[in-house]
Order: C-alpha cells, then sequence, then structure tokens
C-alpha cells in the first residue's frame, strides 16, 4: 500500500498534567496505555490464583487450600483471565492501532472510550472484593450454572453486579470500535484495503454487541431466581436448570471468538511483516473471519452435550461445531502459504505468531474431538477440555498479544527492546506452556475431572510435572514485564520509524513514538 | 473542544469517571440491598444522585457543544452509528429474555410434563406456575389462596398497545413539524407523546396492582409470572426512561434547541421510542394473545 500524509505537528493538546491526565483523558493512546497496564496487572493476578490451583495439585490429598476457595480460585482465574487480562489486554491494542491503522487522530467518540476504561477497575474491585464477604467468593465455575450459583453468599451478588458492569464497559468499548472502522477511514481506505487486525476487531465487535447483552440478562435472571422468587431455573415452579445453560453458552460460545479473533488479526499482522510477502488470501481470511463469526452463534449447545438433549439437538450442535474447522483451516492455510517461499527472519513477535499458529492449531484439534458427541461423553467435564481452552487461550490469546507487544512496542515508546530477553521470555514461555499443559491432556483422557481439589494417586506423575511447569510459565512472564519497563523508561536503544523492514501500513509511515493524535489531517492512501 | 480540521476531539472530561464512581456505588449499593444491611437504600440513593449529577454535567456538556455547532456531519454520522447499535444490543437484551420464554413454554413445560417421574400428574400446559406452583385459574379471575389467574390481552394491554403505537405516531408528527420548523406543532406533538408514554406507565401500574392483590399473580408464580414480570417490567422500565429522554427533549424543542436540519438528539429519542414500541408489539403477541 502507497501512503502519501502530510503530517503536523502542530496538535494543541492542553492537556491535565499527574494522575488528571489519566482520570480524564479522551484520547485513544493514553486509553489504550491503561487498558494494556489494567490486563497486564489481572493477568498477574489471574496467574497467581492458577498458581495456588496448581501448588494444590501438586500431590495428591489436601495441602494448601481447602475446597470452598479452591473453587472460588478456579471460578475467580476464569472470570480475572476472560474479563480482565484477555479482553481488555485486545482493546487495548485496538485503542492504540485502529485509529493509526486507518489513519483517524483518535476514536470516534473519545469520551465514552475513557468510560468504557474507567468501569473495569470498579467492576475488578466489586469482584475482587467477593473473596473478602462471609461467604468467599463465587464458587460455582466461571459459568455461574445455576443451581449451584444459585447458592452462595454476597460474593454472588458482588460477581453479578460485577458482570453487569463489564458488560456495559464491554458493549460501549465495541460500539466504539464499529463505529471508528466504519466512520473514520482516512479517504482510499475502502473496506477490504483495511488491515486484518481492523476487519477481525470489526467482527469481534459485533459478536461483543450481540452476546454480552444476553449474558446480561442471565445474570439477571439468577439475581431474580436468588432474590426476588422468580423460578427461571427452579422445576418446582416450571423452570429449568438447563435453561441457564442454553442462555450462558448462547453468549459463551461467540465471547470464546471474541477472545480469539483479534488474536488472528495479529499473526496475519506479524507473519506478512516477517515473511516480506504480503499476507495470502486476504479476502479468503476476511470471508473466513465473518463465517467463524456467524457459525459461533449456532453451535453454543455443544458445551453441553452430556446434560440430556434430543438426538436432534445433539447432532445438530455436532455438524455445526465441526463445520467451523472449515473458516479456521482457510486461516492456517493462508498463514503458512504466507511462509511459504517468503524471506523469513525470526525475531521475537514472529516466534510468537508461528507458535500461535502451531499450538492453537493443537488447541483446535482437541476441539474437533470435543465436538464428536459420543467422544465427548467420555471427555466431558476432564482435564482433556482443561488442556483444550488452554491451548486455544493461553497459546492462541495470550501468546498472541505478547507477539503484539514484542510488534509495535517500539513503535509506541520509540525503543527498541532486547532481542535477546525477548528470545530468551519466548522459549521459555512456549517450552514451559506445554509441560504444563501438554499432560493434561492425558490426565483427562485417564478420567481425571477438573475443578476437584483432590486426585487419585494414578494421576500424581502428570499433576507433578505440569505443576512444575505452571510456576516455570509464571515466572517466565516477569522477563516481559522487564523488557516493557525498559522500553518505556527508554531505557534501550532507539526505533526507526519503518521499526521492522518488511512492515507495510500507516502506523509505520509516522515517526515512532507516534505524536500525540497521530493523523491531525487525514493521510490519502491509494 | 479542539477542532482539528474535520476532526471531533474533545478535551479531556471528567465525567466518565463521575460515571464510574456512580454506577460503582449503584452497584454496591444493590448488593447490600439484596443482602439485608441496613444502610442499602441511602447508598443506592446516593449511587443514583451520583449518576443524575453525572448526566445534567455530561449531557449539558453535549448540547452545549452541538448548539454551537461543533458538530458537523461526520461527527453526526458517528454519534447516528453509536445509538443505532445500541439499540441492537438492547434488541439482543430483550432477546434473551424472549428466548427465555420460548424454550421455557415450548420445550422444557412439556419435558417436564412427559417425564412422569418427578411430578406424577404435572401435565404441561401454559400459562403454568409449576408443579408446586398456584393453580391456574380462567384469565381475569379473582384468586384464592393457592390460585391464580392471567391477565387477558382484550382488557388493559390492548388499550396500552394502541397508546403505544399511537405515541409513536405522533412523535413522527413532531418530526415533520421540527423539519418544516413549526415550532409550536413541534412542541404540542411533543407533550402529546409524553403524556401518551405516561398513560402507558399508569395503566400499566394499575394492572400490576391488579395482578398483585387480586389475580394472585406474582413475580414468584412460576414461571408464568417470572418471564410475565421481567419482560413487562424491563420494558415499562425501559418506557420509563424514553418517556424521561422526551420529556427532556420536549422541554429543549421549547427553548428553542434543534434546527430542521440538525437535530440527532431528537431522532436519537425518537428512534429510542420505536424500538420500545416495537418491543411491546412483541410482547403484546407472546406474552398476551398467544
Amino acid at each position: 500500500m502507497s501512503v502519501a500524509h502530510t503530517e503536523t505537528h502542530d496538535h494543541h493538546d492542553h492537556r491535565p498534567s499527574g494522575v488528571m491526565r489519566w482520570l480524564t483523558t479522551t484520547n485513544h493512546k493514553d486509553i489504550g496505555t491503561m487498558y494494556l497496564i489494567f490486563s497486564l496487572m489481572m493477568f498477574f493476578v489471574g496467574g497467581v490464583m492458577a498458581l495456588a490451583i496448581r501448588a494444590e495439585l501438586f500431590q495428591p490429598g489436601l495441602q494448601l487450600v481447602n475446597p470452598e476457595l479452591f473453587n472460588s480460585l478456579t471460578t475467580m482465574h476464569a472470570l480475572i483471565m476472560i474479563f480482565g487480562a484477555i479482553m481488555p489486554g485486545f482493546v487495548g491494542f485496538a485503542n492504540w492501532q485502529i485509529p493509526m491503522m486507518i489513519g483517524a487522530p483518535d476514536m470516534a467518540l473519545p469520551r465514552m472510550n475513557n468510560w468504557s476504561f474507567w468501569i473495569l477497575p470498579f467492576a475488578f474491585t466489586l469482584l475482587l472484593g467477593s473473596l473478602f464477604t462471609a461467604g468467599g467468593g463465587p464458587a460455582s465455575g466461571w459459568t455461574l450454572y445455576a443451581p449451584l450459583s444459585i447458592q452462595g453468599g454476597a460474593g454472588v451478588d458482588m460477581t453479578i453486579l460485577a458482570i453487569h458492569m463489564m458488560g456495559i464497559s464491554s458493549v460501549l468499548g465495541a460500539i466504539n470500535i464499529i463505529v471508528t472502522i466504519m466512520n473514520m477511514r482516512a479517504p482510499g481506505m475502502h473496506m477490504m484495503k483495511l488491515p486484518l487486525f481492523v476487519w477481525t476487531w470489526l467482527i469481534t465487535a459485533f459478536l461483543l454487541i450481540a452476546a454480552m447483552p444476553v449474558l446480561a440478562g442471565a445474570v439477571t435472571m439468577l439475581l431474580t431466581d436468588r432474590h426476588f422468587g422468580t423460578a427461571f431455573f427452579d422445576p418446582a415452579g416450571g423452570g429449568d436448570p438447563v435453561l441457564f445453560q442454553h442462555i450462558f453458552w448462547f453468549f459463551g460460545h461467540p465471547e470464546v471468538y471474541i477472545l480469539i479473533l483479534p488474536a488472528f488479526g495479529i499473526v496475519s499482522q506479524i507473519i506478512p511483516t516477517f515473511s516480506r510477502k504480503p499476507l495470502f488470501g486476504y479476502d479468503s481470511m476476511v470471508f473466513a473471519t465473518a463465517g467463524i463469526a456467524f457459525l459461533s452463534f449456532i453451535v453454543w449447545a455443544h458445551h453441553m452435550f452430556t446434560v440430556g438433549m434430543p438426538l436432534a439437538g445433539e447432532l445438530f450442535f455436532m455438524y455445526a461445531t465441526m463445520l467451523i474447522a472449515v473458516p479456521t483451516g482457510v486461516k492456517v492455510f493462508n498463514w503458512v502459504a504466507t511462509m511459504w517461499r517468503g524471506s523469513i527472519s525470526f525475531e521475537t513477535p514472529m516466534l510468537f505468531a508461528i507458535a500461535v499458529v502451531f499450538l492453537f492449531t493443537i488447541g483446535g484439534l482437541s476441539g474437533l474431538m470435543l465436538a464428536i458427541v459420543p467422544a465427548d461423553f467420555q471427555y466431558h467435564d476432564t482435564y482433556f477440555v482443561v488442556a483444550h481452552f488452554h491451548y486455544v487461550l493461553f497459546s492462541g490469546s495470550i501468546m498472541a498479544m505478547m507477539a503484539a507487544t514484542y510488534y509495535w512496542l517500539p513503535k509506541w515508546t520509540g525503543r527498541m527492546y532486547s532481542e535477546k530477553l525477548g528470545k530468551t521470555h519466548f522459549w521459555l514461555t512456549t517450552i514451559f506452556f506445554n509441560i504444563t499443559f501438554f499432560p493434561q491432556h492425558f490426565l483427562g483422557l485417564a478420567g481425571m475431572p477438573r475443578r476437584i481439589p483432590d486426585y487419585s494417586v494414578q494421576f500424581s506423575e502428570f499433576n507433578l510435572i505440569s505443576s512444575l511447569g505452571a510456576f516455570g510459565l509464571g515466572l517466565s512472564q516477569l522477563i516481559m514485564v522487564y523488557v516493557i519497563i525498559q522500553c518505556v523508561r527508554g531505557r534501550a536503544e532507539k526505533a526507526t520509524d519503518q521499526v521492522w523492514e518488511g512492515a507495510e501500513g500507516l502506523e509505520w509511515t509516522v515517526a515512532s513514538p507516534p505524536p500525540y493524535h497521530t493523523f491531525s489531517t487525514p493521510p490519502t492512501v491509494r | 473542544m479542539s477542532s482539528n480540521g474535520d476532526y471531533y476531539l474533545p478535551d479531556p472530561s471528567p465525567w466518565p469517571l463521575v460515571a464510574s464512581v456512580g454506577l460503582f456505588t449503584l452497584a454496591g449499593g444493590f448488593v447490600m440491598l439484596v443482602n439485608d444491611v441496613n444502610v442499602a437504600p441511602w447508598v443506592m440513593l446516593i449511587g443514583g444522585l451520583i449518576i443524575a449529577f453525572m448526566m445534567f454535567g455530561w449531557f449539558g456538556v453535549v448540547v452545549k457543544e452541538s448548539e454551537a455547532g461543533q458538530y458537523n456531519a461526520h461527527v453526526d454520522i458517528s454519534f447516528r452509528m453509536g445509538m443505532l447499535w445500541f439499540i441492537f444490543s438492547e434488541v439482543m437484551f430483550f432477546g434473551g429474555f424472549f428466548g427465555a420464554l420460548f424454550y421455557l413454554r415450548n420445550l422444557a413445560i412439556p419435558w417436564l410434563a412427559e417425564t412422569d417421574i418427578l411430578w406424577m400428574g404435572f401435565d404441561g400446559g401454559w400459562p403454568t406456575a409449576g408443579p408446586m406452583g398456584a393453580e391456574l385459574l380462567p384469565a381475569d379471575t379473582v384468586a384464592g389462596p393457592g390460585q391464580f389467574s392471567t391477565i387477558g390481552a382484550w382488557g388493559i394491554p390492548v388499550w396500552n398497545t394502541i397508546i403505544l403505537l399511537s405515541s409513536s405516531v405522533t412523535v413522527t408528527f413532531a418530526h415533520w413539524a421540527l423539519k418544516k420548523n413549526q415550532r409550536t406543532a413541534l412542541f404540542v406533538w411533543m407533550v402529546i407523546t409524553v403524556i401518551l408514554g405516561f398513560l402507558f406507565l399508569y395503566l400499566q401500574a394499575i394492572e400490576y396492582i391488579h395482578a398483585y392483590t387480586e389475580l394472585g399473580l406474582t413475580l414468584g408464580t412460576g414461571v408464568y409470572g417470572a418471564t410475565f414480570f421481567m419482560l413487562t417490567g424491563f420494558h415499562g422500565f425501559h418506557v420509563t426512561i424514553g418517556a424521561i429522554i422526551l420529556a427532556v427533549i420536549a422541554i429543549r424543542c421549547l427553548m428553542g434547541h434543534f434546527k430542521p436540519d440538525h437535530h440527532f438528539g431528537f431522532e436519537a429519542a425518537a428512534w429510542y421510542w420505536h424500538f420500545v414500541d416495537t418491543v411491546w408489539v412483541g410482547l403484546f403477541i407472546f406474552v398476551y394473545v398467544v
């Protein structure tokens, strides 16, 4: 893409200084930074909970935490990682990148952008606060299935209200992203010229607006069943606990694509850059993303095959689920075809991106196994499921965010990170990730149930390996924090404006770091 | 607001943070309320006041900027898209409750009646308060203990349908008057719309009192009571918000706001009102008639 633009550094940014700058900002870069810092903090809070879980599972028997707290930890770990680490992380990247990639000075609705972020610290105060109430935190798993979630104390109510607040934040953020992409593109930036990261976020934002209100409805019904005498999930009043599962997963399945589509976008930006080739099959990439989004609304019941559904339902949801492998396969094929005969170099972002393609595919294939109804009866609620979704969420979403961090950090801070530390971080993360989660496949196939603090002795070895890996994985992440701090504080060598030799797109045509409002006058895209 | 050519770049604003603090206070107060903490109503009141204060402040800034002509056609499109997607999110919220109604009525209840294990003799059917719930009487019958009756569609509900559909027409007349710059007609049609909105709410309140005091129909009357009151209740809540918005818009009309070719605030309120109206039509058909 050839670009011509006039860059003016005349921007009258009369912004308050100190903490007021961050509290009142309407700037997409400031807000993006806050989202990313928040995401990193939540990543460590959720990570510490994961380590507590793995410490308890280090050997059979009950050692460190009581079963109630264990249940709370698994619930909170998931809620924090999904709603606190991954979603805000991707919104942070969207805030920083989308205006720069489409040639806009900022997001379309800047004040609302600030509100979307500042709801989150309050929502997570409420959620984390639930751990300190009399009944403890929510202990029903992050899926909050009735009737388990009808029990429990004030902590469950705090969780429900926190989810409402996160939902408001997500919907407002998604509206902003859609409007920005539809209405703020520079002249000449046609839809089919949009960078893939922008396309995947456009579709993700649509999923968010469609799915989050349904979750709000589901938890509202929980709340009224708990306190206002309704019988949505109580068979004595004609209700049905399975109803909750249906509504929850009607939200929940689009949600898992909300968690992965931006990662696909990131990988689709990075692989062409370091292969020094344009993305293979751009159009098919866009249509595959839209296809995955469409399918996400008609496959939800594959999460509940064992609950007792009519055979026709099981068959429909099985076949619909397997269809997802087609557009996903198109994507994986395109990434590999982009690398084919490319002039590849293996900087840290590229290493992470290739690992995402490889490890996400493993998670995708175990997903295909889980989609088969008779097989799922064996795998359901075992560690096989835990292994599956950590392969798509950690080595898919989280590692894609790490790739994006190394890819765009030099642009944002104007400083090039230490390639040596970046590669060390990559190898330690990848190796420890596999040590942690690969054995869980075997545990699940052998029948170890998930969400239980104790286990039978024949599972000891694999659990020991998994726990050791988890602590290695957790500690390795401190390297990334060090790298980020060094760049932000300017303690690394200067980065060029182009940063990466093969990088294409509007964000690489501006200075590193870019001006506060990137494009004061719209660039022309030809 | 600093203006960089064609773009809209508002200055830093304290209002989003105030909104978050208000929301947090309100949510915290609500948790206290359902867990019987004494101070809960006061905490909720403070949260509500903070949110009201925020709305005056934030919307005040937006109105001032709009009347000062700082929003060009480009910004106007952003606002329009934002409002439409917000309404779509509301559609999905109601969709969740309609989905629950369809699932319970067409799948869960028949299955519960079919499997004669837990509750032998439960014959399903709709409306129902479930196998352990109250016994169903014909519509609009005064119920004794252990009985409930439903609200017939052809009493207050059909009048409310007429009222709400008429109000959608009157708000459109107001819009036409605004476009022709007939300010008196604009204000009169707006006042009629607001009156119809509050009339709907008044009749809905009468209906609720009737249900609770005479028909034995409450939020706790099994799944029928739950779906009936949650759907109509959330709708009524949205009508309340919509009527307040329309009232504010009517006052702004009186203050001389809006121009024949530039009145997004008016249109957003009208769109919201049409949405509320459409949801009611769905409710009337699936909750009252069928």
